[in-house]
């Protein structure tokens, strides 16, 4: 066996070489997930990997612990953590490693907290299981932790329970849970990409906070260029499982070698460079939006008079965070919700509140493209039936007729006609994507509605999907209302802009304007949370929100 | 070898061979059995022999023959108490996911009440009020056996009634019979079959219970609940009552085996196989 110690620079935390991971299954050796992937982390140093779904960012993440999702095994390769060979070690040795010396952030705290114990169980327990301190020792490391991470009331925050406090403040919570055993290694996956983009910025810079003082060696595993720049001071992009590049962050960044680094580079670059297309506000509006308000069984309206127009041809990206009702209001013109007070008018006649009192034709003429195409399309119907189904439904075609109109959409929207026969299960994200656009289309409405469409696929695709219905719209002349949180894509795709928070809306007008001093401060207070590829960025927001209180 | 376009696994093949044995016999006993099904032919108790296979029964009719007309009336009346239950379980089930609030809280407390009742009491109850025709037996077991699928098909179709697929098909003005028959039923049904494997098993150690307690098929009908409770008093000195009670094993197990391959690729997801 070889000797390892002799390549050893001082301060090293772990070191992977050659690792390679793969799926085995009982038909025999499946696909390669990592192949050949080797990089070093030292004290204090924050490596950060890159990549679209699927390129074993996460498989990574895991295996710096050896382990691996059920099904996968670490077939080759070397995962040495202060100066032991991980995968030497037996099941005991690794479960004393693990959440001690090496501990995990996930993607969603919401689904890693256990609802019915409170936040001082959950974060103290790995240390007291352990043995390492008594349990008042753990909670006193606990609130000293929650007050680095500038959680509210550090002192009785744990005595809470994981629904009582915000997404962002139990994101926090875990990364105290991943601290309180004084960890050497910190691995972050995705931790901040279920947040809000306004939470993101605080959590982002506590955890950066956090791994300075420590000086803890961390892995930060994100597919946003823009969150790893802040956070990172090395990156490896992976694509593939196999490795694309690796260097240092500012590098990496401003001068990417690899075409594939370079594509992704100047796809956020793309994204934040303002392109403002020019609004026509001459024709008649197509839809209508007048005063409209809409409950949920309750008192208290999701919805409360909000006022818009889109015309022919536009595209209206309506803003916010999660919980602003953005979505809610497009089931409210769509007749999913009913509004009760306020009118909506569609090409001049007034839709009916509900659903089921429209038209035939009223429906047509508006249709949905929803944000996880994975439960958009029926996984049972071919693609003949889930795009064919409009147009038989709508216009009365023949057999014939469908499939012919069917093998037309599917050349619009870029995809051979041989999949017709295919299933949704056979087509990869993007794809199933497009064929949602399609379906859409088939209708030939007037208004699509995109409810966050580009927000499940990774950035490459994403973009595709954006240049797809740009260049649709141009053709048809369909007018959109792109529901989205992603400020990149309004900028690129709207003309218009609404900036909604509570249920209202608290700007409206064409993306130049609303996107230009004087702003909303709540629209200010969005822009500003973009994160920007500089490695500056965080710093100047901070300082900058900093002045504001 | 591959089924439904999967792989069968070694114990998914033995499974269908039980099947298919059973089902065989089921339908060729007239050709096969070498004995009339309720002939004696012989002394009571008579011990296996060239002639009597498994031996004789209480009476001295010959039991491999009673197996094989018994797996008619126990397989025949199983597949039909299952489909009833089926049918109506399903079909109300869908009803009170997709149907709305009102319909969905009176078909569930009216399931409430029937669970509520231990199932062999209530089975004895109408079954001794009602008589023991085949026809009775059949609604009575039925009826009991559809509220377990009523909760199935209930929770099935309500997890995929909110799926976006279903809501594009309403958006688009689709009507409730063409939502129910396209988007729902064919995603509903993986779980729905695995169930109606399960079910079918329960159904005939059911009647079994209810023959052994004598108001299931009536002699000198062949049944092999009603073969294990005319030879069981006999277990000390004759083990006869093992071959109806081993029939009705592995049938089970069949079934199981089955049913275990449906779950399993049901379970790895929609179109994928890794």
């Amino acid at each position: 066996m070889n000797d390892n110690r002799p390549h050893r620079t001082d301060g090293q935390v772990l070191r992977v070489d050659n690792l390679r991971i793969e799926v085995k299954t009982d038909a025999g050796p499946g696909p390669v997930l990592v192949d050949d992937v080797s990089f070093t982390l030292r004290k204090g140093e924050v490596l950060g990997l890159i990549g679209e779904s699927g390129a074993g960012k996460s498989t990574i993440g895991l295996a710096s612990m050896v382990y691996t999702r059920s099904g996968c095994y670490i077939t080759g390769g070397k995962i040495v953590f202060l100066d032991q060979d991980l995968r030497e070690l037996n099941g005991d040795q690794r479960r004393r490693t693990r959440g001690v010396k090496i501990s995990y952030i996930a993607q969603s705290a919401a689904a890693s907290f256990n609802p019915a114990l409170t936040i001082y169980e959950q974060v103290c327990e790995v240390a007291v299981r352990h043995g390492l301190m008594s349990f008042a020792e753990a909670k006193r490391e606990a609130v000293k932790l929650f007050r680095e991470l500038e959680l509210p009331n550090p002192d009785v925050f744990g005595d809470r329970y994981p629904h009582q406090v915000s997404g962002g403040q139990l994101q926090r919570a875990m990364a105290a849970m991943a601290m309180v055993a004084k960890p050497d290694l910190l691995i972050f996956d995705e931790p901040t990409t279920a947040l809000d983009v306004t939470t993101q910025v605080e959590v982002l810079a506590s955890f950066r906070k956090l791994i300075r003082e420590h000086g803890t060696a961390a892995l930060y595993i994100t597919h946003d260029l823009a969150v790893v720049a802040q956070i990172a001071d090395r990156i490896m992009v992976l694509r593939h499982g196999k490795m694309v590049e690796q260097g240092d962050a500012t590098q990496i960044l401003q001068h990417p070698t690899q075409e594939y680094t370079q594509k992704l580079v100047a796809e956020r670059v793309a994204a934040s460079t303002h392109e403002f297309v020019e609004s026509d506000d001459t024709g008649e509006a197509l839809l209508k939006i007048d005063q409209v308000s809409a409950s949920y069984r309750t008192l208290v309206k999701v919805i409360n008079g909000v006022t818009l127009d889109i015309r022919r041809g536009d595209t209206v990206a309506v803003v916010g965070e999660s919980g602003s009702g953005k979505s809610t209001l497009a089931r409210i013109v769509v007749g999913l919700l009913p509004r009760e007070e306020g009118d909506i008018r569609f090409g001049g006649e007034s839709l009916p509140p509900r659903l089921r009192d429209r038209s035939k034709d009223q429906l047509r003429r508006i249709q949905m493209i929803y944000q996880m195409p994975d439960v958009a399309l029926n996984p049972q119907q071919t693609l003949l039936e889930i795009i064919g189904r409009p147009v038989s439904f709508y216009f009365n075609k023949s057999g014939d007729q469908v499939r012919q109109r069917v093998k037309e959409l599917l050349r619009q929207i870029d995809l051979p006609e041989s999949f017709i026969t295919r299933r949704p299960g056979e087509l990869s994200g993007g794809q199933k994507q497009r064929v949602s656009i399609a379906r859409a289309l088939a209708a030939e409405p007037e208004l699509i509605i995109c409810d966050e469409v580009t927000s499940a696929l990774d950035p490459l695709v994403a973009e595709e999907i954006l240049r797809l219905l740009k260049r649709l719209q141009d053709e048809l002349g369909v007018a959109y209302m792109f529901i989205t949180h992603d400020l990149g894509t309004v900028k690129r795709i709207a003309n218009k802009v609404a900036v909604m928070l509570k249920g209202q809306l608290v700007a409206f007008g064409s993306t130049p304007k609303v996107f230009a001093p004087p702003f909303h401060p709540y629209t200010e207070l969005l822009l500003s949370s973009v994160p920007e590829m500089r490695s500056d960025w965080l710093d100047e927001v901070l300082a900058k929100r900093r002045q504001l209180v | 070898m591959r089924l439904f376009g999967h792989k069968l696994t070694l114990s998914a093949q033995i499974g269908l061979v039980i099947i298919a044995v059973n089902v065989v016999a089921a339908i060729l006993a007239p050709f096969i059995a070498p004995y009339p099904e309720a002939d004696i032919v012989g002394t009571a108790w008579g011990p296996p022999s060239a002639e009597h296979w498994f031996g004789l029964d209480n009476l001295g009719r010959d039991v491999f023959s009673r197996i094989l007309y018994g797996a008619r009336m126990t397989i025949g009346l199983g597949l039909l108490i299952t489909l009833l239950a089926f049918l109506l379980g399903t079909i109300a089930g869908f009803a009170a996911a997709i149907l709305g609030r009102w319909v969905d809280t009176v078909l569930s407390r009216l399931a409430d009440l029937m669970l509520s009742m231990p199932t062999l009491i209530f089975a004895l109850v109408v079954l001794s009020v009602m008589g023991t025709d085949i026809p009775v037996l059949i609604i009575t077991v039925g009826l009991l056996y559809s509220v377990p699928v009523f909760r199935l098909a209930r929770a099935v179709a309500m997890n995929i009634a909110v799926l976006e697929y279903v809501e594009a098909a309403k958006l688009r003005g689709e009507g409730l019979w063409w939502i129910i028959r396209r988007e729902i039923l064919p995603n509903a049904l993986p779980p729905l079959v695995a169930e109606f494997g399960l079910r079918f098993c329960f159904t005939f150690l059911f009647i079994a219970a209810l023959s052994f307690l004598g108001l299931g098929i009536q002699p000198p009908q062949a049944d092999w609940g009603s073969m294990v409770k005319e030879t069981g008093q006999m277990i000390a000195l004759r083990p006869i009552a093992l071959y109806p009670a081993g029939a009705i094993a592995l049938l089970t197990i069949g079934v199981n085996l089955v049913v275990d391959w449906l779950l399993a690729i049901h379970s790895r997801g929609h179109g994928e196989e890794v």
